[in-house]
């Protein structure tokens, strides 16, 4: 038996969320393939090390995938497999539990460490708790939190094998696609990320405080759940356990207390700094760096000195 | 149209939440419990294509314990037409909800089922996608965006990176983003109206479904706490330390 491993898609080559899922594959010390949808980057998926075989299905469908359709076809494989696995990436999310359904077994969502062939590591409560689970013997599916494991090396040198795929499902239909943020990064994907809270005391300072630093340090910018009902910033801006969990390399806190939903959105940040006049803040006590000033002073200075030597 | 919104109970997102002493499970003596805030998005939408006469029911759903009933009247006062109350055993996972809710989704002929894209307690996101697959219907997941046109539900949906439109046929499953919209309060003469109103009792382990979980909880843990912080006593300090200790700008 082995494993199988569904492709993130790349715009173009490999994603590295697919190097570390092959990573994460390869802990049942069993052969690992990986399903690619479409063609064009079956050869590029051979040069990972550790892959025995590149299974590529080609359809025009698979240009936009869909869950109704990737799902059939991993049904369609599923047999050949005591594991399917993924990164935690949109059409993952959507597309395995699909599968897990009909073959009527559990599946793991997020899995941050590989316990045994059946006993998983995952984040839950927004990352405030981490569970242990036992799925049950039999065909494992899951989805990986892909930085937590290496990327697989390049070197590999796997025998693609084109595969056919079901017939399409055709009730669904994509109709268009947009990149989020404009010149902005995305917010669950920034590096860096700016939030602000309800201190920054209306829509229009909000953003005429956040706004440079973020466009400084091309960061996404994030609102506490305060903010966004206060309505200083739209609904999908909002940072915590009910809106989007961020994880990025410097997550940068501006005026606001640290509500509980909050903080469990931004805990796995690699650096926390929090600017807040108040000392006592939850927030100040979570933060790697903090600093105790007023924002409205702190903020700009922060921005002329990133700009004074970013120019000198 | 029938639409079926299915609602978990949970822990407010404002509560610390904490394993209890030996570590079997989470300690929930004396919390608050609210509406996953997802399903309220799920049942916002829902009331909204009835009172825009797209929709000629709500229904709505929810499975557990005795208190779970508090949540489903909470429901009715936020404007679905009645409830059920699947009585079940806390411990049921996503694969035996799924089950549950097809039963419900089957019985009640239902064209459309709406649940929030995911739980804030289990963070599993699993239950739409089974319940998608076990009726052999098609799904939107994540859903900011919804209209109907007949048989057709045109809808936004939340990507990697962005969003993706979408035309699905009816009968199909939907999960509601934060973003769908902004669900209404509760008005007090509301609750006390749905206080009155009957919910139906539907006796989970007399269905003949298997509901033994596939995935057990073994333990659980609060993740190891961060390095204690820095206080910085200026802005130019924090420049420093963020470009010299952390390195994350350059």
């Amino acid at each position: 038996m082995s494993v199988l491993v569904l492709a993130d898609i790349a715009a173009t080559g490999v994603a590295l969320a697919t190097r570390q899922a092959v990573r994460a594959a390869q802990h049942w010390g069993l052969p690992v393939d990986l399903l690619v949808l479409g063609s064009t980057e079956a050869a590029a998926h051979a040069q990972i090390a550790g892959v025995r075989r590149v299974l590529h299905a080609d359809a025009p469908r698979f240009a936009q995938p869909q869950a109704e359709d990737v799902a059939r076809l991993l049904n369609s494989l599923a047999g050949d497999y005591t594991v399917i696995l993924a990164a935690h990436g949109s059409l993952a999310r959507n597309a395995l539990p699909r599968v897990a359904a009909l073959h009527d077994v559990g599946m793991i969502s997020e899995a941050v460490a590989l316990l045994g062939p059946n006993s998983y590591q995952r984040p839950i409560y927004a990352g405030n708790l981490l569970a242990t689970v036992d799925n049950r013997p039999g065909l494992q599916i899951l989805t990986v939190r892909a930085s937590r494991f290496e990327a697989a090396a390049q070197g590999g040198q796997a025998e693609c094998v084109a595969i056919t795929a079901p017939a399409a499902d055709g009730r669904s239909r994509v109709t268009g696609q947009k990149t989020a943020g404009g010149e902005r990064p995305e917010l669950g994907s920034a590096r860096v990320v700016v939030s602000g809270g309800r201190s920054l005391g209306s829509a229009e300072r909000f953003h005429a405080c956040l706004a440079p630093l973020a466009d400084r340090l091309g960061a996404a910018i994030g609102a506490t759940r305060a903010a966004v009902d206060s309505g200083y910033a739209p609904n999908e801006w909002q940072v915590g356990q009910t809106g989007t969990v961020v994880a990025p390399d410097l997550y940068i806190a501006v005026g606001l207390s640290g509500a509980l939903q909050h903080t469990a959105g931004i805990k796995d940040s690699r650096v926390i700094v929090a600017i807040n006049q108040d000392p006592e803040a939850p927030i100040m006590q979570l933060a790697d760096y903090s600093l105790v000033a007023d924002l409205f002073d702190a903020v700009p200075e922060l921005v002329r000195h990133l700009h004074t030597e970013a120019t000198a | 149209m029938r639409i079926i919104v299915s609602i978990k109970r949970v822990v407010d997102h404002n509560v610390q939440v904490r394993p209890r002493s030996d570590g079997s499970d989470i300690d929930t003596t004396g919390v608050r419990m609210v509406i996953n805030p997802f399903d309220e998005n799920a049942l916002e939408e829902a009331v909204r294509l009835r009172e825009r006469g797209i929709a000629s029911e709500v229904v709505v759903v929810s499975f557990g314990d005795a208190t779970v009933q508090e949540s489903l009247r909470q429901a009715i006062a936020l404007g679905a037409n009645r409830a059920i109350w699947g009585q079940a055993p806390a411990a049921l996972d996503q694969l035996a909800v799924a089950k549950l809710l097809r039963h419900v989704a089957q019985r009640e002929e239902a064209s459309l089922v709406m649940l929030g894209k995911q739980a804030i307690d289990e963070d599993a996101g699993q239950t739409a996608q089974m319940l998608a697959a076990l009726l052999d219907w098609p799904q939107a997941v994540a859903v900011s965006e919804l209209a109907v046109d007949g048989d057709t539900l045109h809808v936004t949906r939340e990507v990697d990176g962005g969003s993706e439109s979408l035309e699905i046929r009816l009968p199909a499953v939907v999960s509601a983003d934060l973003r769908l919209n902004a669900p209404r309060f509760v008005k007090l003469p509301d609750l006390m109206k749905a206080k009155r109103q009957t919910i139906e009792t539907l006796d989970c382990a007399a269905l003949g479904i298997d509901l033994t979980p596939r995935v057990q909880r073994a333990r659980v843990e609060t993740p190891p706490p961060r390095p204690a912080g820095q206080r910085v006593g200026s802005v130019a300090e924090l420049i420093e330390k963020l470009r010299n200790d952390a390195q994350v700008i350059a």
